[in-house]
């Protein structure tokens, strides 16, 4: 909680005034019963007509003073409470942009996402009920003993006893129930988890004749859940009747008091009608304060998960190397093992290789071979557990991520688009790109066709996830982003498994006709896409268990012969074997 | 008038359920009545209590005490009414909701699969969990507070009636102020709040689009153009939201500050009246507690509509899934497939999902036991449909299709699904350990057989490799296997289960090129002897087949086996050959 503190900053005034508002709006509602003792007492006690009037005119002027400090406070709680989510938001999505993508992979996706939207929104709700309430609810509550003591001390011990007694139930029920909900959610959420599976599953489980089965599972889990909702509400059904019971009883004692008092001359009668007044505002005050407990304690727990993230450090140190080349550059892998986060074994193990200013190199391996994180190393996305990765003959951590990135053409495995155009699709590889670059990568990528068929070339609008282009369409189009940039490195990570084996070896033709062509890194299963590489990586597991061209580890590469068998069988057309 | 009438169905199945519980709700409502008219009389009994304190004379203690007895006495019955009532309500509650639910199951088992393949899992589910809970709290505040609360506020009207008539008419003349209030500063609300919900829904498809594709975007360095149109948002929503929450906020002033009016014009008619004597100060203590309370009920009655209404939507959505229309139901004379020998005849078959987009048009196949079918063919061609078909997930709308000479409707379900071994592209694990999803298909198992079948699909040593072994309890969706391990169990369940007959819908697509071929190995084993359908894409693994059917736009347009279909040279061969260019 403390971290978050630092972003009511430039919030003070609000912070002060909103509770302070607050506490005068109840001081007022405190001094009704005292007007209506005066009413009582003196106005009807002596007939007095004016008095009455005038009582009643300074309680609706209490009520509209009460209404306009209520009013302030809720402004200014309200402001303090959305200016502080608004900072904190912000701070939360600049801090995630400065994460490593170790960081991102511990954290999972969805969870900052979670942590940006809901968790924020029930933080911001939680400032605010807090800053109107917190200081409410229990003023009025001792504010109405204080004023009972006032009145008459042996009177007021009966509101001790009865707080005491109310806040007992109250949060002894509350503490009992909360978390026996969380195991009513919890098994709400098994519920969910056995009717999602068995219905995400419907084909096998009639293919297997399970139907029976499922309907069982689902039965108990239902019946479970009902148990559980059943007995706790047996125990949170306890809650009006209890606080009803005490709250009544104590105002039965408080006329019995009242009673022994005003015989001996201590109290009036008004005075005994006060003292009723006070003990019924005290019950919906606890109520209110218990419930807001409830909320503190939701957002409390958002705060932690929020503060969890903004604490985490990025595990990488930028360098501080300006220097971006143009014109290819080098790749060179010396003895280079990664392990991540937490794995048990090397992701990666001892792999050295060079490639040259713009020549080709085929990594090639079956899934889970490391295929993709040995390309995530190229861009310093991860640190190397050992050994060392140079790009123009220097280690990757001296340049500023910047710099490096901006050297790097990458056509990610799962193709993504964003809401906007085209254009501002395209020029996320470089902002500038006139529209005739934008042109001459799209026909590169083998993209320029379709695009021109959409309403608007260019500026045709990407829906959300780019859903309104096909498979192949978002993969050329990612291609297109990539090369708008003119990398010195251009990576294609298994980039072209939605196209066709046509648009494949054109997309690689017009690759090697660019002029200067990149230093490029095309990661595959077919081998088909690099038997023309001037260096093939073999990986398995891991392990490099081959580096040469296609004819070379035909010869000698056991593992990549397979898999070439694999995919020609015997029946390999004239032209294609060495 | 439509949506009323609407509600008005929906309202009279919600009905039915409860009738279930009919002598609970009986008894809720009389605990009802009598715990809200109990707790009228309090007021009541405290003024007369204050009317027999009088300052400076002779104190009645022998009526007091009678008095605060009877308020004791009161206190009592009403604690137990509440508390029971509570009970009976959670109880019909919950109850009605399990019924619901479980209703809602029985009839998804017997729905046929075009409804299930046409509403996503995520809806269904929707409804059968968040949307039954949300009924069921709506119901639950329904039972607990709009009985109640009616009660209430007709029990005050009459005693406050009963104790002085001028100054109810106070009452009743102020109070729809405090509700008129309300309702306007609800309706300005809502405008703002709507505004508020699609900045935020702006805000959230950026923050899903730019985190959720965060590892893109830090390839890009595309980090500060994606800060400058957050704070952009970011601030836009801050204004929004101020103005939304503040003015929601001014309701609960607003109406205590009318409530403060209604509680002073009774103090002014109630202290006059006193003064003239047709009021004891009791019964004006009395009257001031009622004021107090009398708008409260209204409130939570106008809340307790909305929550209302809303369950009934929910329950509506519920509802309407227990009056789909179920599956053709089993004829009694249904028979038992049993050790089917696997003689396969479609004879005319014509099917399409909507009837406007023809798919299969009189399509005509036979299969002899024990051969291996191959079908190839572009997307949506109708590969899965057939399979579709041949498992009687979906019924074919012309011809029949035989299994065995019986027209495959003539069977159960059950017999007829279970003497076909399926593999599909997309893999579905039970929530559950290794060992149950394998044993899926033959509960009764032993271990050795289990290991027997996971060796041969390949899967063994990856499962050795797991922390627990086949005890290894996978999550949701599979959790921590790839896509292709998922595959290979599927692939056991069927090593495991040897049915009859097979069918492998992409069965090895996500299993990489050198497991599959040692995979090919193990299924040609399994093949041998059962009629066997494949689908692939991948031509290497259906160059062994009997037959190949290649279809187009639901048309068998080729037939033969591998060398013959090339000597063709037509579609077949172009499409094999296009793999090498």
């Amino acid at each position: 909680m403390k971290y978050l503190l630092k972003f009511f900053h430039g919030y003070k005034k609000e912070c002060i005034m909103g509770p302070l508002f607050k506490l005068l709006e109840a001081s007022f509602e405190l001094l009704i019963p005292l007007v209506v003792v005066k009413i009582i007492n003196d106005g009807i006690g002596n007939g007095n007509k004016s008095l009455i009037i005038q009582m009643c005119l300074i309680m609706v002027a209490l009520g509209l003073i009460g209404l306009i400090c209520s009013l302030t406070a809720q402004y200014y709680s309200a402001r303090a409470a959305v200016g502080f989510a608004a900072k904190v938001k912000k701070a939360l999505f600049s801090h995630i942009q400065g994460l490593s993508y170790t960081e991102i992979d511990t954290i999972g996706t969805s969870a900052m996402v979670t942590r940006m939207t809901s968790d924020i929104n029930q933080l911001q709700s939680g400032v605010n009920m807090t800053l109107r309430l917190f200081l409410r609810s229990p003023f009025i509550v001792v504010g109405a003993m204080v004023m009972a003591f006032t009145i008459d001390r042996k009177a007021a011990l009966i509101f001790v006893v009865v707080i005491v007694l109310l806040s007992a139930v109250v949060y002894g029920i509350m503490l009992i129930t909360i978390p026996m909900y969380r195991k009513v959610q919890e098994k709400l959420d098994a519920l969910m988890k056995v009717t999602r599976s068995g219905l995400q599953g419907v084909r096998v489980i009639r293919a297997f004749g399970l139907e029976q089965n499922e309907k069982q599972e689902f039965e108990e889990a239902n019946t479970a859940l009902v148990k559980k909702q059943v007995l706790v509400g047996r125990i949170s059904a306890l809650m009006n009747p209890l606080t009803f019971a005490i709250i009544n009883t104590g105002i039965a004692w408080l006329v019995w008091t009242g009673a022994l008092q005003v015989d001996h001359g201590i109290l009036t009668q008004g005075e005994v009608v006060a003292l009723v007044n006070y003990m019924s505002q005290i019950l919906v005050e606890l109520i209110k304060l218990a419930n807001l407990i409830v909320i503190i304690t939701k957002a409390a727990a958002c705060a932690g998960r929020i503060e969890n993230v903004l604490k985490m450090e990025s595990s990488m140190k930028e360098g501080d190397c300006s220097e971006s080349k143009n014109a290819p550059v080098s790749v060179d892998f010396h003895e280079v093992s990664f392990r991540y986060a937490k794995a048990l074994g090397d992701a990666l193990n001892r792999i050295s290789f060079m490639a040259a200013p713009g020549s080709v190199m085929g990594i090639i391996g079956g899934t889970g071979s490391g295929k993709t994180t040995l390309i995530n190393l190229i861009g310093r996305f991860y640190d190397v557990t050992e050994g060392y990765v140079q790009v123009d003959g220097r280690d990757v951590r001296e340049y500023t991520y910047e710099a490096l990135r901006g050297m790097i053409g990458i056509v990610p495995q799962k193709s993504v688009l964003f809401t906007g155009s085209i254009r501002k699709n395209l020029q996320w590889g470089c902002a500038d790109a006139t529209d005739d670059e934008l042109w001459q990568a799209l026909k590169m990528a083998q993209a320029e066709e379709f695009v021109r068929g959409k309403e608007g070339g260019l500026d045709y609008e990407v829906t959300q996830g780019g859903t309104n282009f096909s498979g192949g369409q978002k993969q050329r189009l990612a291609i297109a982003r990539a090369l708008v940039r003119k990398p010195a490195i251009l990576i294609l990570d298994d980039s072209a498994s939605a196209l066709d084996y046509a648009t494949d070896a054109a997309l690689r033709k017009a690759i090697r006709e660019m002029n200067p062509s990149p230093t490029l890194f095309i990661v595959s299963q077919r081998t088909a896409s690099m038997m023309h590489a001037d260096q093939i990586l073999v990986l398995e597991e891991g392990e490099a268990v081959g580096l040469g061209t296609h004819e070379q580890l035909l010869l000698s590469c056991e593992v990549y012969k397979e898999i070439y068998e694999s995919q020609y069988g015997g029946a390999v057309p004239e032209g294609s074997r060495p | 008038m439509k949506q009323q009438s609407k509600n008005k169905i929906i309202l009279c199945k919600i009905m039915k359920y409860i009738a279930r519980y009919r002598w609970i709700l009986v008894l809720s409502l009389f605990l009802a009545a009598s715990s809200s008219l109990l707790s009228l009389y309090l007021p009541i009994l405290t003024g007369e209590a204050i009317d027999l304190i009088v300052t400076g004379k002779m104190m009645n203690y022998e009526g007091l005490t009678q008095v605060l007895l009877r308020m004791a006495g009161v206190i009592l019955v009403v604690v137990i009414c509440q508390w029971f009532m509570n009970v009976c309500n959670n109880r019909m509650t919950y109850g009605v909701v399990r019924d619901i639910r479980h209703d809602t199951m029985d009839k998804i088992e017997q729905l046929p699969l075009a409804y299930l393949d046409t509403h996503p899992a995520g809806e269904l589910v929707s409804r059968m969990i968040a949307d039954a809970d949300q009924f069921a709290d709506g119901l639950l505040m329904g039972f607990s507070q709009l009985f109640t609360g009616i009660l209430t506020i007709l029990g005050t009207l009459v005693l406050m009636l009963v104790i002085h008539p001028l100054i109810t008419l106070v009452v009743v003349l102020i109070t729809p102020l405090s509700l008129f209030v309300a309702s306007f500063i609800a309706k300005k609300t809502y405008t703002l709040f709507g505004e508020q919900a699609k900045t935020r829904g702006e805000q959230t498809t950026l923050i899903d689009e730019m985190i959720g594709n965060e590892k893109v975007l830090k390839a890009f360095s595309h980090e500060d153009e994606a800060m400058e149109e957050f704070d952009e948002i970011n601030e836009r929503l801050e204004k929004v939201s101020l103005r939304a929450i503040f003015f929601s906020s001014t309701t609960n002033p607003s109406t205590r500050f009318v409530n403060g009016l209604v509680y002073a014009g009774v103090a002014l008619v109630g202290a006059f009246a006193v003064i003239n004597q047709t009021l004891s100060v009791g019964q004006l203590s009395c009257l001031l507690s009622y004021a107090n309370q009398y708008t409260k009920p209204f409130n939570e009655i106008s809340g307790v509509i909305t929550e209302l209404q809303n369950a009934i939507a929910c329950a509506g959505r519920v509802l309407e899934l227990i009056d789909e229309k179920p599956q053709i139901p089993e004829t009694d004379s249904a028979v038992v497939l049993q050790d089917a020998e696997g003689n396969i005849d479609l004879s005319d078959v014509c099917f399409s999902y909507v009837p406007e987009k023809k798919l299969i048009e009189n399509l005509n196949l036979s299969v002899t036991p024990g051969m291996r079918v191959a079908i190839v063919g572009p997307t949506g061609c109708g590969k899965t449909t057939l399979i579709n078909l041949l498992m009687r997930f979906y019924d074919v709308n012309h011809g029949e299709i035989c299994v065995d000479g019986t027209n495959i409707k003539n069977y159960t379900r059950h017999s007829l699904r279970t003497s076909f071994g399926m593999v599909l592209q997309e893999t579905w694990l039970k929530p559950g350990t290794i060992k149950e999803n394998i044993a899926m298909g033959k509960t009764d198992a032993t271990m050795d057989e289990i290991i027997k079948a996971a060796q041969e699909a390949h899967a063994h040593s990856f499962i050795c490799r797991l922390e627990h072994g086949y005890d290894t309890v996978i999550g949701e969706d599979g959790g921590i296997l790839s896509q292709g391990q998922k595959q290979l169990i599927c692939i056991t369940r069927i090593m495991l289960s040897l049915p009859p007959m097979l069918i492998l819908d992409e069965a090895t697509s996500s299993i990489d090129t050198r497991t599959e071929i040692k995979i090919q190995e193990a299924f040609a084993r399994l093949m041998n002897g059962r009629t066997s359908f494949i689908v692939a894409h991948r031509l290497s693994t259906i160059r062994e087949a009997d037959t190949i059917l290649v279809m187009k736009d639901g048309h068998i347009i080729e037939q033969g086996n591998h060398e013959s279909l090339i000597g063709n040279n037509g579609f077949y061969a172009n499409l094999y050959q296009s793999q090498f260019q």
